[in-house]
């Protein structure tokens, strides 16, 4: 019999997973990206699961709006990525200095 | 059994082409590992019964978002070699890191199943599940009464996502002949035009 644990445990090793992509592509700006789009999934199968489990919809209404900020993040994301490739020809992410922040 | 069958088959496969996302030599093999992972957890959700965030994930992470990603590795050409270079030396701390996350979830788990601490009792309010009413349907009454500000907020969200995405990227290219708006609209016809009186039999002077 499937329970919310499952799920719990499904979710809870993508989430390790995502961070450990970030922890190990540390210079490629895009798998750390894409770590971020796996990590968000995490947390959506943690929502959509208790939704169902606690029979509340607004779990999944609220996936739909994680899912909404995930795109427009990937979206500008990417976006920076490209001019930052431009002026730079290269994805480097360890050593930016640029804003000399 | 055919729930216990495919659940398994779903979330191994979901964490097998997590592994791959993240392990992966070339980026390219990295976005397609990302658009099975996405497929499976669409299917883990299918599964207990909440169909409209699965096609959504479909739809907006397989249709877009990989996509998206897809175009921009191509398009760049990178020196993913390079990139990897700090990969062994980061493998300690990130396992580390994993380890420790690990622990703490497997804690929070293990707590959850000896006992589920309590919260209260839901409001009379709240938004139940009613088996007679079609996942999507009950979602859609939902998302356009109580939480229809929110739903409005998520369109200007992705509208300013998308005006951002273009404004970054856009170069204004130096041969193209755009418009001028205003001095088209401030052109008269007496600076544009003459009228001559035509001799016949002679050419016209242009």
């Amino acid at each position: 019999m499937i329970g919310i644990e499952h799920y719990l445990v499904v979710s809870s090793i993508l989430f390790v997973m995502g961070v450990l992509g970030i922890f190990l592509n540390r210079k490629n700006v895009i798998i750390i990206l894409m770590a971020i789009e796996l990590i968000l999934l995490a947390v959506n199968i943690n929502l959509v699961a208790f939704s169902v489990f606690l029979g509340d919809l607004t779990g999944q209404i609220f996936a739909m709006f994680v899912l909404t900020v995930a795109a427009g993040e990937a979206a500008i994301g990417l976006a920076i990525l490209v001019i930052y490739f431009r002026g730079r020809g290269t994805i480097a992410v360890d050593d930016v200095n640029r804003m000399k922040g | 059994m055919i729930q216990l069958v495919s659940f398994y088959i779903f979330a191994s496969i979901v964490i097998a082409s997590a592994a791959m996302v993240i392990f992966a030599r070339n980026p390219v093999h990295s976005v397609l590992w990302l658009i099975v992972a996405f497929f499976n957890a669409a299917g883990l959700m299918v599964l207990i019964g909440a169909e409209f965030i699965a096609m959504l994930l479909v739809i907006v992470y397989v249709g877009a978002v990989a996509v998206l990603f897809l175009f921009v590795v191509m398009m760049l050409d990178i020196d993913f070699a390079e990139l990897r270079a700090g990969f062994i030396k980061n493998v300690p701390l990130g396992l580390l890191l994993a380890i420790v996350l690990v622990a703490e979830l497997v804690l929070g788990i293990g707590a959850y199943q000896a006992g589920a601490v309590q919260l209260g009792t839901p409001e009379a309010g709240v938004a139940t599940v009613s088996p007679t009413v079609p996942n999507i349907e009950a979602i859609g009454a939902l998302l356009y009464s109580k939480y229809v500000f929110l739903f409005e907020t998520a369109g200007l969200i992705l509208l300013v996502a998308m005006v951002g995405a273009i404004v970054l990227t856009h170069r204004r290219s130096h041969n193209t002949r755009g418009q001028n708006i205003s001095s088209q609209v401030q052109r008269r016809p007496e600076d544009a035009t003459r009228n001559v009186n035509q001799p016949v039999g002679q050419g016209i002077e242009l």
